[in-house]
């Protein structure tokens, strides 16, 4: 049976890894590709480099990381944050990730999830939600999520459920949902939002925002039916290690590809 | 020398990347000649079938790949490339393959999410020296929406359970198809990477 996912998510700024991580002396840990290493040696299932460098060598940073990765790292990688043009897509791919994730830039310009689907795969093209819960005075029961832009700092006035679908008729193969309600609370993904797109679209669901323990991923992956739970402060923090909540999940009947060590 | 060969379908670098890390010789090629004097022929690639076989048939290669297949040279076929070792696919349209096993490339049926991506387990269904050291159920990492129906029980190496049992690696002598990655599978696809530069 297919696996249920377990992601680590890395935030790298001109190629060092940024978020706050307290690893210990084995580990440099601003190095993203000893990061990584010791994820993948961990069993993580898969790596997502967020990248927030914001200089005009933007490209060429993240062209030389992903060519790093690829030369150690053999588990599938998603590489995104920033992601505006074609051109950036192709450094992606072609440098050896799996996955180029979009998320701000698909919303201005929706034929760049098309464009990368048709020139690379729709397994190539990751399309990333930020979503925030909103009421809506005319249906106040009904739950409603609206899509954000830059951080959360901009609204669109997309619904996300709609947007999910759009984004899935123009080629993504795959949609991170990332709930902003969520985001750095440590209170659990947004379950509703993820069963709710799940139910609606066929491609397999990450959730994103909020994980604070395996019980979070633990209902995002049942109740929320996601395919993946992605995290970050919890593994770098080391809160959890990717066996203990991966021991949680199998304990639970959760589907997850124990870590084998196979000697080459 | 290990040829990957380069027909336009997909990103050729991981594979190259992973054989090099065990220890191989791997260029990408695009040319016939260096089908022609290779050792081994690695055949990766995603996107649909249709489009795959059109460049190989431009590019002149099917002939040189099909020989060599004749030949008894080793040969690995990866997702859409194992595909390709068959007769025909039903991949928008119905189109012919290689045609050096015999079978049917068929859609997924309803039930599952389609594209299946992630990992999954390879039942081992015959011994061969392809996954020698890796252990029965091994989870490899896959992404496709199509599948082989294999005509003849004794070309199928590995089922893997995905709503249906189907077959994840198939093989007859010394040319073999997985529908995994195991460029992308960590050690169980490192090995089985190891295994085939060693033929």
């Amino acid at each position: 049976m297919l696996a249920k996912r377990i992601i680590p998510c890395l935030d790298v700024k001109n190629g060092r890894n940024v978020r706050g991580v307290k690893f210990s002396a084995d580990v440099d840990a601003g190095d993203p590709i000893e990061l990584a290493q010791r994820y993948d040696a961990e069993g993580a299932d898969e790596l997502v480099f967020y990248d927030i460098t914001a200089s005009a060598e933007k490209r060429d940073i993240v062209g030389e990381l992903v060519r790093r990765v690829s030369e150690v790292v053999f588990i599938p990688f998603t590489v995104g944050g920033g992601v505006r043009t074609f051109e950036d897509i192709r450094t992606i791919i072609e440098g050896g990730a799996e996955k180029a994730s979009i998320n701000s830039a698909a919303v201005h310009t929706p034929e760049l999830i098309t464009q990368g689907a048709e020139s690379f795969g729709s397994q190539a093209i990751v399309a990333s939600i930020d979503a925030i819960r909103r009421v809506d005075e005319k249906q106040p029961d009904v739950l409603h999520w609206e899509v954000v832009i830059n951080g959360g700092r901009t609204d669109t006035g997309k619904g996300a459920l709609e947007w999910a679908e759009e984004l899935v008729d123009r080629g993504a193969g795959e949609l991170v949902l990332n709930s902003i309600d969520a985001d750095g609370t440590k209170d659990g993904y947004d379950i509703e939002l993820n069963r709710m797109v799940s139910e609606l679209v066929d491609v397999p669901i990450v959730a994103s925002g909020g994980a604070g323990g395996p019980e979070d991923m633990y209902e995002v992956l049942s109740k929320g039916q996601a395919s993946a739970a992605l995290a970050a402060s919890i593994f770098h923090y080391e809160h959890y290690s990717i066996p203990e909540v991966k021991a949680y999940l199998a304990e639970r009947d959760i589907v997850v590809r124990p870590k084998v060590s196979i000697g080459l | 020398m290990i040829a990957i060969v380069d027909y336009g379908m997909g990103n050729l670098r991981s594979v190259q990347k992973a054989l090099q890390y065990v220890g191989a010789q791997a260029e990408i090629v695009s040319q016939i000649e260096d089908v022609k004097k290779a050792t081994h022929i690695v055949l990766p690639g995603v996107g649909a079938f249709g489009d795959a076989m059109k460049n190989l048939h431009a590019a002149g290669l099917v002939d040189p790949i099909v020989q060599a297949i004749e030949q008894g040279r080793p040969f690995l076929g990866i997702c859409l490339g194992l595909q390709l070792m068959f007769s025909e696919s039903e991949e928008m349209g119905t189109h012919l393959g290689l045609d050096v096993l015999p079978g049917h490339v068929r859609k997924f049926p309803e039930g599952e999410r389609v594209p299946q991506i992630g990992w999954n387990q390879v039942s081992v269904q015959k011994e061969t020296p392809l996954l020698d050291g890796v252990p029965d159920g091994s989870y490899f990492y896959f992404v496709h929406s199509f599948y082989v129906d294999a005509k003849e029980q004794k070309d199928v190496v590995g089922l893997t359970d995905y709503g249906i049992d189907y077959v994840s690696v198939a093989g007859r002598g010394c040319a073999y198809g997985v529908q995994f990655h195991p460029e992308k599978s960590q050690d169980a696809g490192l090995k089985l990477l190891k295994n085939f530069s060693q033929f």
